[in-house]
C-alpha cells in the first residue's frame, strides 16, 4: 500500500465540520474539471493513489483516466463501496425489497430468493453480496484497484449486528474476482479487529479515525494507540486533521509517530493544502527514519531499532 | 444485562440493531419482523431468535425493554401493549398519528413507572445541546423569533411505493421530516401555544405533503416558523437547521456548528466573543461506545438503557415529550384546512380611491 492517499470526501459535499463549507464544496466540483484539475495536482505532488466511494460521479473520473493512460500511467483506485446514500434514500423511497431489486443487475435472481421464503440458502445471499460488489465495480473496469474497500456504514452495521461472515464473502469476492486486498473501513476499530481475527482474516487493512483528539475513535485514543502498536493489522489513519480541529502540523506528527500506521488518507479542497500536507508527512517520515537512536541501557526501542518511543 | 427486544426491522430497526447489540448492558433477546426473508437472514447468520409476530416476542422472551420501529400507524398497539406488560419502551418518531392517544400513553407509562422514550435524536446532537445551553442561560436575552429548516432527498421522483407514501400510515414529510424540526423547536424553546399559516405541499408524492412550513405562535409573543421539504436534493442527506433571534443576537446551528452573534452592547458574560463566532462539532461531541451513523443514535439509546439501569426517568425525549410534538403535528394538520384570507386584487390605493369617490360624488 502506498504511504500516502488521496481522499474524495471535498468532493461530494461532505465536510464533517460545516454544512457551508460542505455547499460551496459540492458547488465548486460540481465541474468535474475542478475534480480532475485538484486530482491532477495531488497526482503531480506524487500522490498515486485515489481512494473513492463508488458514487456515480466517480465513473466521470475513472473515464477521464481511460482515457488518459500516459498521464495517469501509475495512479491506482482504491474503491470504498458502497455508497450508502444511495441505497438508503431507496430504501425509503421503494421498500427494502424494490431498493436491492434495483441495484441487482438480473432481474430474476432477487424474486427467485424471495421465492425461497423462509428456506433462503446462504449460497443465494452470497451470490447476491457478489453481484451488489460486481456492481459497484463496474465503473472501474480497466483501472487499477488493488485495494477495494467496505464502507464504514457497512462494515458497522454488519459489524453491530454480528454478520460476521459478510466480511469473508467480501474477502473472498474481492479476491477471486478482482486480484485485490479486502479493506475494512470502521469508527469501531478494535471491535472490528476481534472479530476480523475471529473469522481469519489474517493481518487486516482497516481504515479508520486516527487522530490526536479522538474524534470518532470508538473506545478512545489510548486503546486506539495500543491496539496499533501491538496487533497485526494494516491500519490506515483517516480523519487525522478531526475535520481541522487539529494544525496539520501536530495531526501529521501525531499519526507519522505511531510507526505501525501504513497509510494516511487526506482530502482537501486546495492544492496549496495538498501540498502542505504531503510535506509534512515527508518530513515527519523522513525524520523518523533518520533519527540516530542513542544507545541509552535499557531503553526500549522500537523493532528495527530505530524510530520514535511511544 | 438489560434483556431488549426489537420489532421493525427497517431501516431505524436495523440501525438500533447494531447498536444496541453492541452495547455492554444489553442484551438483545428477540426480533420480529413481517418480511420473513429478513428473519430468516438475520437468523441464519446471529442465530438471533426471530418472530414475525410482535406478541409472540413479547409472550416468549423475557424482556426488560422493547425498541418499536414499525410503521408508525402500529406505534400506539404495540407501545400499549408492551406497557401492560410493564416494559421500558423506546419508540421510533412519531410516537402516536393520533395525538390524544399520544397523551395517554405518556400518562400510563409515567403511572407504572417505566422509561419511556422517543426516538428524537436530534435531542442528543451535541451542537443543539449546546444551543440550547446558551438559551437557558439567556445568552440572547429575550428571544423574539425561531427558524427551523430540515431539507433532505427522500421523494424525488412521482412513485408511491412504501408506507411512507401514505398519509394514513403515518407518511408524508410532515411524519417524517417536519416533525424532527417541530421536537427541536420544542426541546429549545418549549411547546407553541397555537400554529397559523400551515401549508402541505404535493411536489411528487400523489397522497402525502412532500413540503411542510408553519408559522408557530407562543407565550409571551415569540414567533417561530417550520420549514421542511423532503423533495430536495440539493443536499445528500436530511440537514436540520435552527436559526434563533433575541434581544442580544443571534445563533445559528446544526449538525456541525454553533455559529452565535452576539451583539457588542449586549453586555454579555456568557458568549467569549462578541460578534460573530463559530464552534464546531468537534467541542461538542461526546464518545460513545459504539458509532454507526452519527454519535446521537448511540446516545440516545445510551441514555434509554441507563435510565433502565439507574432507575432515573428519561427527561430528554420522554413520550410526554414527543405528545407534545404529536399535539403540534395535529394543529399544523387543522391549521392547514383553515379558510385562507384571500388576495383581493381589486384594491386601489388612497390616492385613487380619493379620486375615484370625488369622481363618484360628482356622478352623483
Amino acid at each position: 500500500m502506498d504511504r500516502i492517499l488521496f481522499g474524495d470526501n471535498q468532493f461530494f459535499g461532505i465536510n464533517h465540520m460545516s454544512e457551508e463549507k460542505a455547499r460551496a464544496q459540492a458547488m465548486r466540483f460540481g465541474d468535474l474539471r475542478e475534480i480532475i484539475d485538484l486530482l491532477d495536482a495531488a497526482y503531480d505532488s506524487g500522490i498515486h493513489v485515489f481512494m473513492c466511494t463508488t458514487h456515480d460521479r466517480i465513473s466521470e473520473i475513472c473515464a477521464h483516466v481511460r482515457l488518459h493512460p500516459e498521464r495517469y500511467s501509475e495512479l491506482e483506485f482504491y474503491p470504498c463501496m458502497p455508497y450508502a446514500h444511495k441505497y438508503a434514500n431507496a430504501v425509503t423511497e421503494h421498500g427494502m425489497i424494490e431498493a436491492l431489486k434495483r441495484f441487482l443487475p438480473a432481474e430474476g435472481t432477487f424474486s427467485a430468493l424471495l421465492r425461497g421464503g423462509l428456506s433462503i440458502a446462504t449460497r443465494d445471499i452470497e451470490g447476491m453480496a457478489r453481484l451488489l460488489i460486481d456492481a459497484e465495480m463496474k465503473m472501474f473496469s480497466g483501472l487499477r484497484t488493488p485495494v477495494i474497500f467496505l464502507q464504514n456504514v457497512v462494515t458497522d452495521l454488519l459489524l453491530g449486528i454480528g454478520i460476521k461472515d459478510a466480511f469473508r464473502i467480501f474477502a473472498d469476492h474481492v479476491h477471486e474476482r478482482y486480484n485485490a486486498e479486502p479493506g475494512f473501513i470502521t469508527m469501531n476499530m478494535p471491535r472490528l479487529l476481534d472479530v476480523l481475527e475471529e473469522i481469519g482474516i489474517p493481518n487486516p487493512i482497516i481504515c479508520a479515525n486516527i487522530n490526536k483528539i479522538g474524534f470518532r475513535m470508538c473506545g478512545g485514543v489510548q486503546l486506539y494507540e495500543e491496539e496499533i502498536a501491538s496487533r497485526n493489522f494494516r491500519p490506515v489513519a483517516m480523519s487525522v486533521l478531526a475535520s481541522g480541529a487539529i494544525t496539520p502540523h501536530e495531526a501529521i506528527e501525531y499519526v507519522c509517530r505511531q510507526k505501525k500506521i501504513q497509510s494516511i488518507v487526506f482530502g482537501a479542497s486546495s492544492k496549496q493544502h495538498i501540498k502542505e500536507i504531503k510535506q509534512h508527512i515527508d518530513a515527519f517520515d523522513g525524520r523518523a527514519q533518520n533519527l540516530v537512536t542513542p544507545i541509552v541501557p535499557g531503553r526500549r526501542v522500537s523493532s528495527n531499532g530505530i524510530g520514535w518511543h511511544q | 444485562m438489560i434483556n431488549v427486544g426489537l420489532i421493525g426491522l427497517g431501516k431505524m430497526g436495523l440501525s438500533h440493531l447494531a447498536i444496541v447489540n453492541a452495547h455492554p448492558d444489553a442484551k438483545l433477546i428477540g426480533v420480529c419482523d413481517t418480511a420473513n426473508y429478513l428473519c430468516s437472514i438475520l437468523h441464519k447468520y446471529t442465530g438471533t431468535q426471530v418472530f414475525s409476530n410482535y406478541r409472540e416476542l413479547l409472550d416468549q422472551k423475557p424482556l426488560d425493554a422493547i425498541i418499536i420501529a414499525t410503521p408508525s400507524r402500529f406505534h400506539s398497539e404495540i407501545v400499549r401493549e408492551a406497557l401492560h406488560r410493564n416494559l421500558h419502551v423506546f419508540c421510533e418518531k412519531p410516537f402516536c398519528l393520533d395525538a390524544a392517544e399520544g397523551l395517554e400513553l405518556a400518562d400510563l407509562a409515567d403511572r407504572k413507572g417505566l422509561i419511556n422514550q422517543v426516538g428524537y435524536h436530534y435531542r442528543f446532537v451535541g451542537a443543539f445541546n449546546e444551543a440550547k445551553r446558551l438559551l437557558d442561560v439567556h445568552a440572547l436575552g429575550r428571544l423574539h423569533h425561531v427558524r427551523v429548516e430540515a431539507y433532505g432527498p427522500v421523494v424525488l421522483r412521482p412513485k408511491a411505493a412504501t408506507w411512507r407514501a401514505k398519509g394514513s400510515e403515518g407518511g408524508g414529510c410532515l411524519y417524517d421530516y417536519a416533525c424532527h424540526a417541530i421536537d427541536i423547536m420544542n426541546y429549545l424553546v418549549g411547546m407553541p401555544e397555537a400554529v397559523s399559516g400551515a401549508v402541505l405541499n404535493k411536489v411528487f408524492s400523489q397522497h402525502v405533503d412532500d413540503e411542510v412550513y408553519a408559522t408557530m405562535h407562543f407565550a409571551g409573543g415569540l414567533t417561530g416558523t417550520i420549514a421542511a421539504n423532503w423533495s430536495d436534493d440539493s443536499v445528500r442527506r436530511m440537514s436540520m437547521q435552527v436559526t434563533l433571534w433575541g434581544t442580544n443576537g443571534r445563533i445559528i446551528v446544526d449538525r456541525q456548528e454553533v455559529k452565535t452573534f452576539i451583539r457588542a452592547k449586549a453586555e454579555n458574560t456568557i458568549v467569549e466573543k462578541t460578534g460573530w463566532d463559530t464552534r464546531y462539532t468537534t467541542d461538542f461531541h461526546s464518545d460513545v461506545w459504539y458509532y454507526l451513523r452519527g454519535e446521537e443514535y448511540s446516545a440516545q439509546l445510551d441514555y434509554f438503557l441507563q435510565c433502565i439501569v439507574e432507575g432515573r426517568p428519561e427527561s430528554v425525549s420522554s413520550f410526554a415529550s414527543a405528545a407534545q410534538t404529536d399535539c403540534v403535528i395535529s394543529a399544523i394538520l387543522q391549521n392547514a384546512n383553515d379558510p385562507k384570507r384571500r388576495v383581493d386584487s381589486r384594491l386601489t390605493t388612497p390616492s385613487r380611491r380619493g379620486l375615484l369617490s370625488s369622481v363618484n360624488g360628482a356622478l352623483r
